[in-house]
């Protein structure tokens, strides 16, 4: 679960990373009055979810009044498009404004789970406040990764590996030492999948400072994580995906016209998949779960239906503990309930299948059935071409 | 034979009074695995249907012999079970759960590491030695006894569609292991490839792997450099946006790595027959294997 900037600086500010003073705002007037009372110059930062929010005009520097309440006025309210957005942009509800820091050297600073080998990696580089996937691809020797044992937990050579590694000065390990080991320990405990400060400033007076904060927390582990839970901002949510969620439905929106509706990810991957190769788009992802009943299809052929781009919809379920029979009889239900206006190919397999068909065939529905994956992708592309 | 599980091997199901431990633990038993023993801390001297439950995993293992837990526990809990069971020396340890949190895995990794336990999961249907032994979740009846062809996957229906493509073109399985969708898991393709590779009774392989990390990559190259068996592969999520997690917590293009395309890519190379179809994956299963 991503949080805003200003949300993690203040769980950087518990554990004793240092950011800039500041505050947030979602109005011109309080923007002017912390700027005031942080004294010129100042930066204002739009706080959605997505990176790349300086090149998207997201984020300004005010050396006066007047600046500070034109930033103000042109990023509030602004639908902000940046390269992580997509076109459509996200509507900027809450800006932070910070107190100007002078910036002897931006470094990069980011943890992470390392899924290869199972321990927590610490990234660094030298090159701060760049895309730090450019500077990967560009310039691998510019980047420091040191993994830590999440059993033993982070120990001092592992700080000076990532501080000799970025060439620090004396000076300057001394207060870099103890954030990277506070950062780790923020890491840990609140069960981070993401914490990356970029960029992370050396002060002209060699202090450390974060200028800027993501962090994203393990959705599995939210339950024990309740103050984080509360930051959640469902502004940032496409509200199909919330209203799915609370089905316990798996459902992402995609530009296509074919919807469909898979039980298990794998497989609902590898049907949007088979869509695009019969010659049409899939319009989402949409897993049902392993065990869907009549109540989950109902749900799910709502959402689906929500998008307007939807011209057909494709129900492809692997039936094995969950009998096509019982799924049809579901499917036939749902498709009564929310009036369908669209044609529905509908391929199930496994326990049943037979009996399962029969009941589609005499539903009196618009309902095709399918033989086969195949012949399913192809129907559902000729009825939307 | 078989890899990892075969009719000797005996079953004890953690979460076994639990709605889904009960569930599936009768749907095992139907199928003809040997469920010896049940855990539910509380319960222990209870009966469910014929099978014994315990209080710990340690009295289970003692009183029956055990040597492969099956686990139902939902997720705040798993890593606290399959804990429980590599401490009770479980040869086996098959983790069904959804949802673990990933630090929990990070921790449980690197501690099963230094035992003899096995891993396979968590988020996974689990793994099935058709007509000896099935542990998970998987519907028997699509699998066909008897081989030639092993299939590792990091899915779960989308692994009951090959298996039945399987099946239907006449080709049986060794053992079906599915590895599950976390980022971190247990048992990997590379694990489950060399147990094939050494199985004189597996012929072929089937991998099923699907966006996000590099094991498919990391298999691929393995699978180049040792695998003396024909592989077919499928890789599943050409089409999912970048940056977003498709339904599995491990699947996710993240900064343009772990994409379809790269997977693709490095299973061609390392000699992998990859199927782009999957409408017709036995199909091509018959072609290459026969």
């Amino acid at each position: 679960m991503k949080i805003h900037e200003y949300q993690a600086k203040e769980l950087f500010r518990k554990y004793n990373v240092p950011t800039p003073q500041g505050g947030v705002a979602d109005n011109v007037a309080q923007v002017e009055s912390i700027a005031a009372d942080l004294g010129l110059p100042v930066a204002v930062k739009a706080q959605i979810h997505a990176g790349g929010r300086g090149k998207g005009g997201g984020v300004r520097l005010a050396k006066t009044a007047e600046e500070v309440t034109a930033a103000a006025g042109d990023i509030l309210g602004m639908t902000l498009v940046t390269k992580q957005t997509g076109p459509a942009g996200q509507l900027v509800r809450k800006v932070l404004i910070e107190k100007g820091v002078s910036i002897k050297k931006e470094l990069y600073l980011s943890i992470i789970p390392d899924r290869d080998t199972a321990s927590i990696a610490i990234v660094a580089s030298q090159d701060g406040g760049m895309d730090i996937e450019e500077v990967a691809a560009k310039t691998p020797e510019r980047i420091i990764k040191v993994f830590v044992n999440p059993l033993v937990g982070i120990q001092a050579y592992h700080l000076r590996e990532v501080m000799f590694g970025l060439g620090l000065e004396k000076d300057v390990m001394k207060p870099f030492g103890p954030v990277l080991k506070n950062l780790y320990n923020l890491f840990v405990d609140y069960d981070c999948s993401m914490v990356e400060i970029n960029p992370l400033i050396i002060t002209s007076d060699n202090g450390i400072i974060a200028l800027d904060a993501k962090v994203d927390v393990d959705s599995n582990a939210i339950y024990r994580h309740a103050d984080v839970k509360e930051m959640h901002d469902p502004f940032e949510d496409d509200p199909a995906e919330l209203e799915a969620a609370k089905f316990n439905l798996n459902y992402i929106k995609l530009d296509g016209n074919v919807g469909n509706m898979v039980n298990g990810a794998g497989l609902a991957m590898a049907t949007m998949d088979i869509i695009k190769q019969a010659g049409a788009n899939p319009a989402n992802f949409l897993d049902v779960g392993g065990g869907a009943n009549a109540e989950q299809v109902e749900n799910g052929f709502r959402i689906i239906l929500s998008d307007p781009n939807v011209k057909g919809i494709l129900i492809n379920i692997f039936g094995g503990i969950l009998r096509c029979d019982v799924l049809a009889q579901g499917v036939v239900q749902a498709a009564q309930k929310v009036k369908l206006n669209v044609p529905v190919v509908v391929r199930m397999e496994g326990t049943n299948v037979d009996e399962g068909r029969r009941i589609l065939a005499e539903s009196g529905l618009n309902l095709t059935n399918a033989t086969s994956l195949a012949d399913a992708a192809q129907k559902v592309a000729d009825l939307v071409a | 034979m078989s890899i990892f599980i075969n009719s000797q091997t005996r079953v004890l199901v953690q979460g076994i009074t639990g709605k889904e431990g009960q569930f599936h633990t009768r749907q095992c038993i139907a199928y003809g695995t040997n469920v010896v023993a049940g855990v539910t801390p509380g319960k222990g001297g209870q009966v469910m249907d014929e099978v014994p439950v315990f209080n710990t995993v340690a009295d289970g293992r003692k009183a029956t012999g055990a040597n492969a837990a099956m686990i139902f526990v939902p997720p705040p809990f798993a890593a606290d079970a399959i804990l429980e069971s590599a401490d009770a020396g479980m040869e086996l340890i098959v983790c069904i759960t959804e949802g673990v949190p990933v630090m929990d895995m990070l921790k449980v990794k690197n501690y099963l590491a230094q035992t003899n336990s096995r891993l396979i999961g968590p988020n996974c249907p689990g793994i099935i030695t058709p007509g000896e032994c099935k542990i998970g979740i998987m519907p028997g009846p699509i699998h066909t006894p008897g081989g030639p062809v092993g299939v590792v996957s990091r899915s779960g229906t989308l692994t009951y569609e090959v298996v039945h493509q399987l099946t239907e073109v006449g080709l049986g399985q060794t053992t079906c292991v599915g590895i599950g969708g976390d980022p971190v898991n247990g048992t990997g393709f590379i694990d489950c490839l060399k147990a094939f590779n050494d199985d004189p009774a597996t012929e072929a392989v089937v991998m099923v792997g699907e966006i996000g990390g590099s094991a498919e990559e990391d298999a691929s190259a393995w699978i180049k450099a040792n695998m003396k068996k024909p592989v077919v592969g499928f890789i599943a999520g050409l089409t999912a946006p970048p940056g977003r997690r498709m339904g599995h917590a491990g699947a996710i293009v993240s900064g343009g790595k772990g994409t379809a395309e790269a997977k693709i890519e490095a299973m061609e190379e390392g000699g992998i027959y990859v199927c782009k179809d999957l409408g017709h994956l036995g199909r091509l299963c018959k072609e290459v294997f026969s």
